[in-house]
């Protein structure tokens, strides 16, 4: 289920879940969603699933769940919730700019 | 998990306790913390709240072998690290025996957004890691206020604490967290809410420029507890707080005496002093030797080869040293051997309960049989005189239930010579003493009175207390026509007695010659008319003996003429012609 990309992109997001709730689903398909109308071909989406790996956590500050990281281009951003926010989301990862 | 040893044997299940390692804490709570349960410690900032739990997280792991997890919201690991390296706690290496983790949750506001739902599952996961890899007993959370800080959707912190705090009682771990105290609640986001079993309030007050700290329980379900505030103190040693009231006068008292240091005031004292583990009272105006009564104490409790711990608040201990010195007595030699020590603090380093609490601890570690304070007057500078005096109460209960004799000295002023009194510090020893000037003949003198020694005869005469370069003295007072004579005149009245005596005792010599000479002249007198009698006997021997020998003569001559007659009368008349010649 990890969707790693090898080569280096402008946007490398990381999305931490924990296991397959109603939240998590939801974040990744509105993270896809949102990556493929905006950062066609641009981004890499790794998601990490705690309950699978836990010791991950603690390296990206991770508490809340589910936690999009945009890792590149810095500096680091978080963004917690189901991302269901599309504007909120778009802002945060300085796709487009705040109004 | 644990269960503490002084929890009385019971046939009902018993309350699990995980003991703090905290000195006293575990006492007023009756052995620890409610065993994998949340206990709430809330407080202002710097009251100790984060000293405290990770207390409780380093004893767990080297005193009770139950591995903790720090969950730092505040101080990153390695700053936790330095904060408490002096206090001897080695968190690095303790991680690195996987005795203790701390994990510290940064939360940055600026770099966080939040869209939709989420839950803090995140930190479930990585407080869940954290227990499990070393396989903690013991959690604590510092301060999971924070992350109302940083997040914006209250209600989903609420419902996610909550279950946090029942996750933390499912996982069965001991857990602190920690609260900032907020405005007329135990902490800012009303935590206390949600922690139910154990509250525990830290408290840092400032009265008259002199900060203590204290600690109060609030609340501990399921368990008897102490209500008080205790004053705790945070030292080189961490925590200790002091439960210090104990309600009940039931002590196990000793006949046993000690001598006070000074062979004539043990006099005074029934013949041997003091009880062991009694209270002493010195009082007196300034310059009448009390810290030298007390000194000396000290000096015959550590000639006996006992333990002795010297609280001075008003010089320090070198000073006291030197002047015990000057009259004989060598304290150095004992501080070199150990049995001798010396706590020399200015009053205001601290507020009355954060002494009393030094003052334990320093009892505890050293263990001493004997005790002085050195003034307690002088503790009036850190609080009224009645506060002096509930905190004395303390500490004699203290002292008393572990069998210790303590000395104070206390200073009285010569206009109220008697506020000791009136305050009532003198009722709660067993003993007083009072040096008091005697000021006669252009002198000031001190005068020593036993004013109470309970449970023992004790004489009712003033002495007159002299200081001299081989230690100190008592000495009965003269009284004379105007009243007590202490001092040179009392010198002079001896003296005038001595003259006495020597003039008494002249007379009586030649009183002595006389007889003799009287009697060496009736003796000659004696002799003489001995001889006398003798020349005269002889005399009257002589006519005797001169008168039988005539006797004997004549006799012999009458016996001739019988004879001569007797053969005249047989032969012729011749022979009375002869007779007739005759």
């Amino acid at each position: 289920m990890n969707n790693i990309e090898e080569e280096t992109k402008a946007w490398e997001l990381r999305l931490y879940i924990a296991g397959q709730t109603l939240k998590s689903v939801t974040a990744i398909n509105n993270l896809k969603k949102y990556c493929e109308e905006h950062l066609k071909d641009q981004y890499s989406i790794e998601v990490i699933d705690l309950l699978v790996s836990p010791q991950l956590a603690e390296g990206d500050q991770i508490f809340a769940i589910p936690t999009l990281v945009r890792r590149v281009p810095e500096p680091i951003r978080k963004i917690i919730g189901d991302l269901s926010n599309k504007e909120k989301v778009l802002v945060g990862l300085n796709i487009i700019p705040a109004v | 998990m644990t269960i503490t040893a002084n929890t009385p044997p019971s046939s009902l299940p018993e309350f699990s306790k995980t003991p703090t390692g905290i000195t006293g804490l575990d006492e007023i709570t009756g052995g620890g913390l409610p065993t994998g349960r949340p206990t709430l410690i809330c407080g202002q900032a710097g009251c100790g709240k984060t000293l405290m739990s990770i207390e409780f997280i380093v004893n767990g792991a080297t005193l009770y072998n139950e591995p903790g997890v720090f969950m730092a919201f505040e101080e990153r690991a390695e700053e936790l690290a330095l904060n408490v390296s002096s206090l001897g706690f080695d968190l690095a290496s303790l991680q690195k025996e996987n005795k203790i983790k701390i994990d510290h949750v940064h939360i940055q506001r600026t770099e966080i957004e939040e869209t939709g739902e989420y839950d803090l599952e995140g930190l479930f996961i990585r407080l869940g890691h954290a227990i499990d890899s070393i396989g903690a007993k013991r959690v604590v959370l510092d301060t999971i206020e924070n992350l109302f800080s940083s997040l914006i959707n209250e209600s989903i912190l609420r419902s996610e604490i909550r279950r946090l705090f029942h996750w933390l009682k499912d996982k069965g771990v001991t857990a602190i967290i920690t609260g900032e105290k907020g405005e007329g609640l135990l902490t800012r986001h009303g935590l206390e809410e949600y922690v139910s079993d154990c509250v525990i309030l830290l408290d840092n007050r400032v009265n008259n420029q002199i900060t203590t700290r204290l600690l109060r329980i609030v609340k501990y379900r399921g368990s008897v507890h102490g209500t008080n505030e205790y004053p705790f103190l945070i030292d080189e040693d961490g925590i200790s707080v002091l439960p210090v009231t104990s309600l009940k006068l039931e002590k196990d008292i000793s006949k046993k005496r000690v001598s006070s240091g000074v062979s004539s005031l043990d006099q005074m004292l029934g013949g041997s002093g003091f009880y062991e583990g009694s209270s002493i009272l010195v009082s007196g105006t300034s310059g009448t030797g009390k810290t030298s009564i007390a000194g000396c104490f000290t000096y015959g409790a550590c000639s006996r080869g006992e333990k002795c711990l010297y609280f001075a608040f008003e010089e320090g201990h070198k000073q006291i040293i030197r002047n015990m010195e000057s009259i004989g007595m060598d304290l150095q030699q004992f501080v070199d051997n150990g049995l001798l020590q010396f706590h020399a603090s200015r009053p205001t380093i601290y507020g009355l309960e954060m002494h009393l609490v030094s003052i334990h601890k320093a009892i505890l570690k050293f263990k001493p049989s004997t005790i002085v304070l050195d003034p307690i007057t002088n503790l009036t500078t850190v609080g009224s005189m009645s506060e002096v005096k509930s905190m004395l109460i303390r500490l004699i209960d203290f002292l008393q239930s572990q069998n210790i004799t303590v000395m104070f000295t206390a200073l009285t002023y010569n206009t109220v010579s008697d506020t000791l009194a009136d305050e009532g510090i003198s009722s709660l020893v067993d003993a007083w003493i009072q040096v008091k000037d005697i000021e006669f003949n252009g002198e000031r003198n001190r005068g020593l009175y036993v004013m109470k020694s309970r449970g023992m005869k004790h004489s009712n005469q003033v002495r007159e207390f002299l200081i001299t370069d081989h230690g100190l003295d008592l000495v009965d007072v003269y009284i004379g026509p105007d009243g007590i004579l202490t001092g040179s005149a009392r010198e002079a009245h001896h003296l005038h007695e001595k003259t006495g005596e020597a003039l008494q005792g002249y007379q009586m010599e030649r009183k002595d010659r006389e007889i003799l000479r009287k009697r060496l002249v009736l003796e000659s007198k004696i002799a003489s008319m001995n001889t006398e009698f003798e020349s005269v006997e002889e005399e009257l021997n002589r006519i005797y003996k001169e008168e039988e020998l005539k006797k004997g003569i004549l006799d012999q001559n009458r016996k001739e003429l019988t004879r001569i007659r007797h053969q005249s009368n047989q032969g012729s008349k011749q022979a009375e012609g002869e007779t007739n010649n005759e």
